[in-house]
């Protein structure tokens, strides 16, 4: 019989963090899955790279969210034994690989708000939190150029990588108003100087991608309407089947280790 | 070693050696105090707490370090030894020591940066080919064998190199 799921006894400070590691196990779990299968052996290495950047980002922030809960429960605990509706990541970092334009212009969307986020958060009154974001910020400022220099080139490529790009911007911009999203209990946290407003990172993020859509030719929507559900662990069909292959093993055989 | 021996400040001062001789796995010419891995060593009843930064969040090398740590205070007689991990202040390439950057050239592997030139937006990075030492180079990717690494070519020897990426 499966492992049940762990309970999680969720303070504003640990579901703050939980939602953070969550973003970035998923996302590094996303561009894990390009491993063997990216178009060349440098962007095949790029991509594992950076999911194994995010991976050490999420682990570190499971810990210490274990460490603020105190309840027994530890980064693999929270990684493999809790169901979709726990899991509180952005949507947007759910969403399928697709083709290599869609991961980038994924990539992209939120590499630059990770940047911009980090460093914006080693201000934070938390020291540990301040401590890691020092870290992931080195390895966003790598993440954003990769996927800048990608988006610009497929945009500004043939008319089949444009007409990929661009779908893949169309398709996704819905799923970036979540980044900017803050519920009461973050917005306690913000007040106490332990968060980021995201919505002062917004002016930037925006200039930004701007800038990098417009020189790869391509453009951004112009509608409003934006999806969300991912921090209240309201998410898309596709978080259930990469849980399931993620967690598959703990699942099968509870405690199993190397 | 008769730990019994010594006094805390001189057992400090053997327990560092110890730790500062551990070598990357990844790099083995490189030691962790090279690498400015290496934070702090103390001694708590006799005991070695030895306090290291991790690289990048996600290196696999970490663990390996803080075994052979473990291993080789062991094997100069310190018991149950641990090794802490702090992630601030934050590890920088700043931190590596000038030793470390000769050891890295003569290995074979470009030495980083000077830490602040890394936020430049579409890379402006000059890197000198440790083969050759032409700074007619190019970057094939920003994304190399280990987290810490970019694969470089040189237009002069035509050789492909590793860089070390500034962090």
């Amino acid at each position: 019989m499966a492992t049940p799921s762990i309970h999680v006894s969720e303070t504003p400070l640990v579901l703050y963090t939980l939602r953070r590691a969550d973003d970035a196990l998923i996302l590094g779990h996303r561009l894990s899955e390009w491993c063997g299968h990216a178009p060349m052996l440098e962007e095949d290495m790029a991509l594992a790279n950076m999911g194994l950047d995010l991976l050490g980002q999420a682990r570190e922030l499971y810990s210490y969210a274990a460490q603020l809960e105190g309840k027994g429960n530890d980064e693999d605990k929270f990684a493999y034994l809790r169901d979709v509706r726990q899991y509180r990541n952005l949507l947007l970092l759910e969403q399928l690989n697709g083709d290599f334009a869609r991961t980038m212009v994924r990539q992209f969307f939120h590499a630059v708000f990770a940047d911009l986020y980090w460093r914006a958060m080693m201000k934070s009154g938390d020291a540990t939190l301040a401590a890691i974001a020092a870290k992931s910020e080195k390895e966003s400022a790598y993440h954003v150029r990769h996927s800048s220099e990608w988006i610009v080139r497929l945009g500004d490529g043939t008319d089949e990588s444009h007409g990929r790009a661009q779908t893949a911007i169309d398709d996704l911009w819905a799923f970036t108003g979540e980044m900017f999203e803050v519920d009461d209990g973050e917005r306690a946290l913000i007040e106490a100087g332990i968060a980021v407003d995201p919505e002062t990172l917004r002016p930037q993020w925006l200039k930004t991608i701007s800038e990098i859509v417009s020189e790869a030719t391509l453009s951004l929507p112009k509608s409003g309407w934006m999806q969300q559900g991912g921090r209240s662990g309201r998410h898309s069909e596709h978080l259930g089947h990469l849980l399931s292959e993620l967690q598959s093993m703990q699942r099968t055989f509870p405690g199993g280790t190397w | 070693m008769v730990i019994a021996m010594f006094n805390d400040a001189e057992l400090r001062k053997r327990a560092w050696e110890v730790a500062a001789s551990v070598v990357d796995p990844e790099i083995p010419v490189l030691t962790i105090a090279d690498l400015g891995v290496l934070r702090d060593v103390t001694i708590n009843e006799g005991r070695a707490e030895v306090t290291i930064t991790p690289t990048y969040s996600g290196c696999p090398a970490m663990n390996m370090i803080t075994l052979e740590i473990e291993l080789a205070l062991e094997r100069e007689g310190f018991r149950d030894s641990k090794v802490r991990t702090v992630l601030s202040p934050a590890w920088t390439t700043d931190w590596m020591s000038e030793d470390g950057c000769r050891k890295l050239r003569e290995y074979g592997i470009a030495p980083p940066q000077a830490a602040s030139s890394r936020r430049a937006l579409f890379g402006v990075e000059q890197v000198a080919c440790p083969q050759c030492g032409s700074t007619d180079t190019e970057v094939l990717s920003e994304f190399g064998s280990t987290a810490c690494k970019a694969l470089w070519r040189c237009k002069t020897c035509r050789e492909p190199f590793d860089y070390f990426k500034c962090h």
